[in-house]
């Protein structure tokens, strides 16, 4: 009988079953729900004055602790982004019995005009949701801050908390290099992590304040607190402590970016210096700057325009975003690429006739000195910065070899390690024209391309950095603006290092270095005015780039605008040869040649670095006066 | 056109609509596989969430806009779903079953931690999956698909397979470890067992083992996990530790009154005494500005759907849409239980959010495709001739 059930199914019985386990399911669903009432009942009904008390009077409530922002030192432990205490005034309407009387009485105890006051009662609506405090004032002085804590029991609600404020010391000529914190933005907000930001008010915005802003910030704490019905604190339950901001050491050198920027005063330009053999940046320096202090409070709208309209652009950094011809300076680079392909040797000579032509073209690409330089080997012609040797040259390269060993250098690439907002600038290439121009690469463009002009486009930062590999004799070492991060030094050594350039011949490097060094001690050197008293070897190129439009919405009076189309002047050097131990790009706008306008603010950078005679006194004081005061603090 | 059609129509402009309308309405939402009163209800159920979401998260407009967005993914899927016939189910309940398995065991090789645990399989800027949230669903189908093809009540061969097929995905849940996810999935196959009509003499038997195993399973479990059992017993005993979401949450639900202390409103929910208050502890936001009769009518409406899926289930003519759909709703029913238990204190904590009112994208997913198999099982009925 058994075995026969075993066989069958039963469609009825099976139902039959399932109704009558899922009345049971029933059942027990409402007896669940019903213990769920219960505890409800109990919780919401039969206990809820106790609750109700705890919940009012015996509030806990979680206060963030914003962690400290690490300082930024100089490679000389000279501070130049330190925190300054300020005391703010806020408020929590929800603990404030009669808003009215409370803000005529701060207006009372401030002294305040009747205009502050009323604003005093915009800004107490100002928040995000309840029990927030709202600010009312910020950057009491020490009277304010006297006045109210004598008054603060009649005061429920009104807080004064003290806050560390950013500040540059200074601003002017380390803000490009630097950058600046502001406050958090709503962008800002939904990315960052809620829980460690939830007591910070500013983040890195740009620079190095940005790139490092994870290190500087630190790790945010919190304590969990008893407080009163009025929201005053009455006892702490527990705390974790937050951890702060890990010190950043530059490798600036503050003497050497003041004199860069003093070099450049009064002018529009950049200058750059790296010490080659540690890809330490010395100096980044972008004239005019900017006062970064007044973004830190938040600036007013009249004074950002100004700085944004201002036709000399300010908040510009030329340093790293300031594209540019490069012009003649390129030359050594090229002569390079030419020994490493094997389309000129050193001893060879070529004649030149004051210009070049393309076969079976009439149009005569000129050189710089009209009537030409006659027989040029690579050294002369470097030297003398001739353009038919650099034409010819650029033929017999094409356009695709020229790229790939200016790639290498460094050019049309983001170079720097840590430098935030880093513009790759333009290598041109085939592939370049055809995406950007749909238009195939023609070989007199590539003429242009062997004299740094056409589509070439360099940042000085870049220019400063094949600079320093080229005076490394191809080794490269990505430059960087943070020598330690706390205890922890950057290694020199960084991933993602592009590789070092590797010539046939070794001896090939020097023979570029020689014309580079008849550049400025050469007796037809181009720049042979900076070459006088050198007290170590010097190797320099100049560069002139012709500035060939102007922004089509830019208005300028009539001298304006002949200044602003003279050539841009260009230099590039380092020193002393063999040993590297700088290396510099300098760029003037509008100046003019650049062997006579940018060539002598070159020659100071090296000697400054060389012979010590960059303040370094002054700075030793600084640094002692520094820690003194840490001392006396 | 016949006589009827013809009469129909006329009936229709006579103006003699009703009868003739509720029949076309009716057809209407069966052409579309779809349940007017579960989908009512589970719009009500979704719309009260949000509101509550909205007060819970701050008042902040983001959240409730991205729930908002995940509830219309979950409705879609649900009305997919509803698409399929059980037949077609039935079919898949092995390959999606062992296809969980699979992830399962994916997880545990190359699982991204997440949470201090192994739940997400990633698959680098296309997708994060948790296939323990399949896996609510894969359970109760193969089960379901296992036990309508054998001879009910199961007994024997049948069950241990049975034991086996659900012990698989539990022990790789358990391990990632997610103890709270293993048993639900866990439950859901059982309630598939039971529905099927398991002995009352095994189902005892069953418990006592269960009973005698506890002191086992204590000494497995992992020092957070016993922890939060202790705390659950004793909250008080570590009130800025593991104690401190229990005390908060209770509070939060006393001092709300019969009454509630009104939307927005919730002094212990807006200044943030309270821990995930917008995810598994949303009941504590509800309970503190709702008060009783709110979280009663919430409850009420929670009853209202399981009552409606089980009658569905009921309705169901073949064994595995029944077996299927039954322990679907009974396992929506146990998140509610767990979730209010836990947060009220008389369950320890164990991350179950509230169905279609705590935040976050995956369960309400799984929950409204549950919803979809729901409606499919009812919808796809042969109609009987009368």
């Amino acid at each position: 009988m058994r075995a026969k059930r075993d066989t069958l199914k039963n469609p009825q019985q099976e139902l039959r079953t399932f109704r009558v386990r899922a009345l049971l399911a029933v059942l027990v669903v409402i007896a669940l729900s019903g213990l769920l009432v219960g505890r409800l009942f109990y919780l919401q009904v039969v206990q809820h004055e106790v609750y109700s008390t705890r919940s009012e009077e015996n509030r806990v409530r979680v206060e963030p602790l914003p962690p400290t922002r690490g300082l930024i030192y100089d490679r000389n432990g000279v501070l130049v982004a330190e925190n300054r205490p300020t005391y703010n005034l806020t408020l929590v309407r929800e603990r404030v019995d009669d808003l009215d009387a409370t803000l005529a009485l701060l207006a009372d105890l401030l002294e305040l005009p009747a205009v502050e006051a009323e604003a005093f009662r915009a800004r107490s609506r100002q928040r995000q949701r309840p029990f927030q405090p709202a600010l009312l004032m910020s950057d009491l002085d020490e009277e304010q801050i006297a006045r109210l804590a004598v008054n603060r029991h009649r005061l429920p609600g009104v807080e004064v908390e003290a806050q560390l404020l950013r500040y540059y010391p200074d601003a002017e000529e380390m803000a490009h290099a630097l950058g600046y914190v502001g406050r958090i933005n709503r962008e800002e907000l939904e990315t960052l992590d809620p829980g460690n930001y939830a007591g910070t008010h500013f983040i890195g915005k740009t620079g190095v304040e940005r790139y490092y802003e994870q290190a500087l910030h630190g790790q945010a704490g919190l304590r969990k607190v008893e407080t009163n019905a009025r929201g005053r604190v009455l006892r702490e339950l527990g705390r974790t402590d937050p951890v702060p901001g890990a010190n950043l050491t530059l490798t600036l050198d503050k003497p050497l970016q003041r004199l860069a920027v003093d070099l450049l005063d009064g002018r529009r330009g950049s200058i750059v210096a790296i010490a080659p053999q540690s890809g330490e940046i010395l100096a980044l320096a972008s004239v005019p700057g900017f006062d970064s202090n007044q973004f830190v409070t938040g600036i007013d709208i009249a004074s950002y325009r100004a700085l944004q309209q201002d036709l000399d652009l300010p908040l510009f950094n030329r340093a790293i975003r300031g594209r540019y011809p490069p012009g003649s300076t390129i030359k050594p680079f090229l002569a390079l690429a030419g020994l490493a392909e094997g389309a000129i040797t050193p001893g060879e000579t070529l004649y030149d006739p004051g210009y070049f032509q393309l076969p079976n073209d009439s149009r005569r690409y000129r050189n710089w000195l009209r009537w030409g330089h006659g027989r040029v080997d690579l050294e002369r012609a470097i030297a003398v910065s001739n353009n038919t040797y650099f034409y010819t040259l650029a033929h017999e390269l094409g356009i695709d070899r020229i790229h790939e060993h200016m790639t290498a250098f460094g050019f049309g690439q983001r170079v720097a390690h840590d430098v935030y907002g880093e513009s790759a600038a333009l290598m041109p290439s085939r592939d370049w024209k055809r995406a950007r121009f749909n238009q195939p690469w023609y070989p007199g463009e590539t003429l242009s391309v062997g004299i740094g002009q056409g589509y070439w486009q360099v940042t000085p930062l870049q220019l400063a950095t094949a600079t320093a590999v080229l005076a490394n004799r191809g080794q490269w070492i990505t430059p960087r603006l943070a020598k330690r991060i706390g205890d922890e030094p950057v290694p020199t050594a960084l991933p993602d290092t592009p590789p070092d350039i590797e010539l046939g011949n070794d001896a090939w490097w020097d023979r570029v270095y020689a014309g580079m060094e008849k550049v400025v001690s050469g007796h037809e050197g181009t720049a042979r005015r900076i070459g006088q008293g050198l007290e170590y070897r010097l190797a320099g190129k100049s560069g002139t780039a012709q500035v060939f439009s102007l922004g089509k919405d830019q208005r300028y009076n009539a001298q304006e605008l002949k200044e602003r189309l003279r050539d841009h002047a260009l230099f590039l050097a380092f020193a002393p040869v063999g040993e590297p131990q700088i290396a510099v790009a300098v760029i003037v706008e509008n100046a003019g040649g650049g062997s006579t306008h940018a060539a002598g603010l070159a020659r100071a950078m090296t000697d400054a670095w060389l012979l010590g005679d960059r303040g370094e006194e002054e700075a030793d004081e600084a640094a002692a006066d520094e820690r003194q005061m840490a001392g006396a603090g | 056109m016949s006589w009827s059609e013809l009469s129909r129509s006329l009936s229709g402009n006579l103006g003699r609509a009703p009868r003739g309308s509720m029949s076309r309405r009716r057809s209407a939402w069966q052409r579309i596989h779809l349940d007017p009163w579960l989908l009512g209800m589970l719009l009500l159920l979704m719309v009260a969430g949000l509101a509550v979401l909205y007060s819970a998260s701050g008042q902040r407009l983001a959240v409730v806009i991205a729930q908002g967005i995940r509830f219309g993914v979950a409705l879609v899927v649900m009305a997919g779903l509803a698409q399929l016939s059980p037949s077609t189910l039935q079919r898949w309940a092995l390959p999606v079953y062992g296809a969980g398995v699979l992830m399962l065991v994916a997880v545990e090789v190359v699982g991204d931690m997440g949470m201090g645990a192994q739940r997400w399989l990633v698959i680098p800027g296309v997708i994060r999956f948790q296939p323990s949230e399949m896996m609510k669903l894969a359970m109760p189908m193969m089960v379901a698909a296992w036990l309508s093809r054998r001879e009910l009540p199961p007994r024997g061969q049948d069950l241990a397979v049975c034991v086996l097929i659900i012990g698989l995905p539990v022990g790789l849940i358990a391990r990632q470890p997610d103890l709270g996810t293993s048993l639900l999935v866990a439950l859901a196959g059982v309630f598939v067992i039971l529905l099927a009509g398991l002995s009352w003499r095994i189902i005892l038997l069953c418990a006592t083992l269960v009973a005698a195993a506890l002191p086992l399973l204590w000494m497995n479990m992992h020092a957070y996990q016993q922890q939060r059992v202790l705390t659950f017993l004793d909250p008080e005993s570590d009130p800025l530790g593991a104690g401190w979401n229990i005390i908060q949450s209770t509070t939060a639900i006393g001092s709300g009154g019969l009454w509630g202390k009104g939307w927005l409103e919730g002094t212990q929910s807006q200044l943030e005494f309270l821990p995930e208050r917008h995810t598994d502890f949303i009941v504590a936001v509800l309970g503190e500005e709702f008060g009783l009769l709110g979280m009663l009518a919430f409850l009420l409406l929670y009853l209202l759907i399981v009552g409606r899926g089980l009658w569905l289930a009921g309705a169901a003519q073949e064994t595995f849409g029944r077996l299927l759909a039954g322990s679907i709703i009974l396992t929506f029913f146990i998140y509610v239980f767990v979730n209010v238990g836990m947060v009220s204190g008389i369950l320890p904590v164990v991350g179950v959010p509230l169905p279609l009112v705590s935040y976050g994208g995956t369960s309400s997913v799984t929950l409204m495709a549950g919803f979809g198999i729901l409606m499919a099982i009812h919808s796809h009925r042969r109609l009987l001739p009368r």
